[in-house]
């Protein structure tokens, strides 16, 4: 039988069913870069509120790039269709340079890392 | 290995004369390398056996926090401090990613926390071996997080799009990690004496507990051979470890450290190391709670989520009482 | 300014930011929540990096040679030159956002002036910390006003919060000797007046927090002089300096 689905309700619009007492509703985050394209879908993640959920989108997902517009969009208010295409790809800050691989200088003679 | 012993539906693989149309439609995608998205139809046994495997991840990630975290008030240098906060930082967005990719199967992260913390949801084993010295921040990225990457890069690929998505994204910040690790194990492998002796007691207390990251054969089992052709998981265990071992051990050499296995040595006709086998029954142990740190990291978790119980309902209480306002003044 | 006025001055900025820094970085693994989690450690990740650049700065005013390390590393408690407010104990998640609402307050007003610094460096340096710090504030403040308004528990906590920090408050804007060097010397804001638009704005933050501030203003002071910090720093210094304490000479 199909998965039942908190997330992503299985109708074309959206149920509005409140999220269960105590927990922080579900966010779906859209972030656009600096290059002037579309937002994009990065992710989900749980706030309070809207605002929050603008805010905690800056520190999960964009490690506080300058320049960006965040969308969030609470989930049980996402109508979708079915089966989508392939998820996007997201270029994380270029800010915090050690989280970058080429930071660390691995000598050759360690082997791929 | 993020993801232990999961279990499937125990059932083994149906063929395709034992299954319903709607599940070889379901095989014939997968096998067809297509991706499953959330609300597309799927067996039970696959939503059921995804958030096993995709919660205890999540778990790894967020228990993975402490034995590392445990060093961030102690880094030696500003940078080594910015650096290991911004990798367990990095743990965390990492179990975030997860749960939500189990929160599209239905199941809310509340109720996720509430079985590790409960202990009816596992993690890994590895997360309950203590951090005693600076070097095993070395050892942990460079062996824990290089036995993790063997597995997450091929999970990219696996069959469930919320979950491939969430490695790939994890898969790209990851792989920082185990460099960094590589690189304390450096500085120190070149550093003073005491700084040596430091980093071969890290390699010693670390590698068969990384080499137990992999799980036990599971050449046999029905559980992997489902999951195997579900696509959620795709090398056996003993594949994966002998991959570690093949690419760790010239690292080791290179470091001049010794691998604390008397008889490690290279196979030419296999072109592989032969290996000793970590002692499975510590790691049962383990699995069962009698870890060294089993109870200190529940119990770190349960308090984090105890006493965060009232900022969270503080903080949703005022998005009530806004929206309510907001409401009232329209 | 004299050079050894101006670097107390800038240890002050790299002192602050290094104990809070600390101190939030306590928090790694232990939040409420793991989006707080995350937030929480890029503050801490911010205010390291502004500790690196504050305290460099200072090793080169010093001219002795000593790097941000050494001074983070090799100091004991009464060379320090932090607030008080900094080296308080994390105690509850309220206590701990109230502590850095209460500084980010300050450091936010403090930090936008010394843009203007007749200092380039400092200048330099306060414009990329300003960024940082403008959304450090954005986030305790809207931390502090949820839980002050949110439940009778957490409005009850954020006010003992508030009632426990209230009189290390005072001290970031009681300006010393060197703060009034800096100041006529065009390198520092007029913490008189940076004290005035503090308590304007603590004053309605509160109010929408529905927190009651404190009838007694009594301050301790002791921090940023050095004269006497709290017992809580040496501790901190005994976790931050360990290694290169017990290793003496090491390169890590």
């Amino acid at each position: 039988m199909s998965a039942p689905n908190a997330a992503y309700p299985d109708t074309p619009e959206a149920e509005d069913t409140p999220p269960k007492r105590h927990e922080w509703p579900l966010w779906e985050i859209f972030i656009r870069g600096q290059h002037g394209l579309n937002h994009r879908h990065v992710g989900s993640l749980h706030a309070p509120d809207a605002e929050m959920a603008i805010k905690n989108a800056r520190d999960v997902y964009t490690r506080r790039n300058e320049g960006v517009s965040i969308w969030a969009v609470e989930a049980r208010h996402i109508a979708a269709s079915s089966p989508s295409e392939k998820g996007p790809l997201y270029e994380p800050s270029q800010s915090k340079v050690y989280r970058h691989p080429t930071f660390f200088d691995i000598p050759e003679e360690a082997g791929h890392m | 290995m993020y993801a232990q012993m999961v279990k499937s539906t125990g059932d083994g693989v149906k063929s395709r004369d034992e299954m319903s149309d709607e599940e070889r439609a379901f095989q014939d995608r997968i096998d067809a390398d297509e991706k499953i998205e959330p609300k597309d139809w799927m067996p039970e046994g696959y939503r059921k056996t995804l958030i096993r495997q995709i919660g205890q991840h999540a778990h790894s990630e967020i228990v993975g926090q402490l034995p590392e975290g445990n060093w961030i008030t102690r880094a030696p240098t500003l940078e080594r401090k910015a650096i290991l906060l911004a990798k367990v930082q990095d743990e965390a967005g990492h179990g975030l990613y997860l749960y939500c990719a189990a929160e599209t199967l239905g199941v809310s992260r509340d109720e996720l926390t509430e079985d590790l913390l409960s202990g009816r949801m596992k993690y890994s084993s590895i997360f309950n071996y203590p951090t005693l010295t600076w070097a095993d921040m070395g050892a942990v990225g460079w062996l824990v997080d290089g036995a993790a990457i063997m597995n997450q890069v091929p999970l990219q690929r696996t069959s469930y799009g919320p979950y491939s998505r969430a490695m790939i994204r994890i898969c790209k910040e990851e792989s920082f990690h185990q460099r960094q690790g590589y690189d304390i194990m450096l500085k120190l492998a070149n550093g003073t004496g005491d700084q040596k002796r430091m980093a071969q007691d890290a390699l010693n207390r670390f590698w068969y507990p990384s080499l137990m990251m992999f799980g036990p054969s599971d050449k046999d089992s029905v559980h992997s051979a489902q999951s195997m052709a579900w696509k959620i998981k795709i090398n056996t265990n003993d594949e994966l470890r002998q991959k570690f071992v093949d690419q760790t051990v010239p690292q080791a050499e290179f470091l001049g450290l010794t691998v604390p296995d008397p008889d490690l040595k290279w196979n030419e006709e296999t072109a592989h190391y032969e290996f000793t086998e970590p002692d499975w029954s510590e790691f049962f142990d383990v699995i069962k709670g009698n870890g060294p740190c089993n109870a200190e990291r529940l119990a770190a978790r349960n308090k984090a989520w105890d006493e965060g119980a009232w900022v969270r309902d503080g903080l949703l209480a005022h998005a009530e009482k806004k929206a309510a306002r907001r409401v009232a003044a329209e | 300014m004299e050079k050894d006025q101006l670097f107390q001055y800038l240890l002050r900025f790299g002192d602050n930011t290094l104990v809070l820094g600390h101190r939030v970085s306590e928090w790694c693994g232990h939040a409420p929540v793991l989006e707080e989690d995350i937030a929480l450690a890029n503050t801490a990740l911010d205010l390291i990096g502004q500790t690196q650049m504050w305290l460099g700065l200072a090793g080169e005013v010093e001219g002795k040679g000593r790097s941000a390390d050494d001074l983070a590393m090799l100091r004991d408690a009464w060379d320090f030159r932090n607030v008080l407010l900094v080296e308080q104990p994390n105690g509850d998640f309220g206590q701990t956002l109230m502590r850095q609402f209460l500084f980010d307050l300050w450091h936010d007003l403090v930090l936008t002036e010394l843009q203007n610094s007749a200092e380039p460096r400092i200048a330099e340096i306060a414009e990329k910390a300003s960024k940082e710090v403008r959304y450090h504030l954005e986030r305790s403040r809207d931390t502090v006003i949820g839980l002050g308004d949110g439940t009778a528990e957490s409005h009850a906590r954020m006010q003992a919060a508030l009632d426990l920090l209230y009189p290390f408050v005072g001290e970031m804007s009681a300006p010393d000797e060197i703060d009034l060097a800096a100041h006529e010397a065009g390198i520092g804001p007029d913490l008189a007046e940076i004290d005035q638009r503090y308590r304007a704005a603590l004053s309605d933050l509160m109010g929408e927090a529905t927190l009651t501030l404190p009838a007694d203003s009594f301050a301790h002071k002791g921090g940023k002089s050095g004269a006497r910090h709290s017992e809580h720093l040496g501790h901190i210094l005994t976790q931050m300096q360990w290694l290169q304490r017990a290793y003496p000479g090491a390169v890590w």
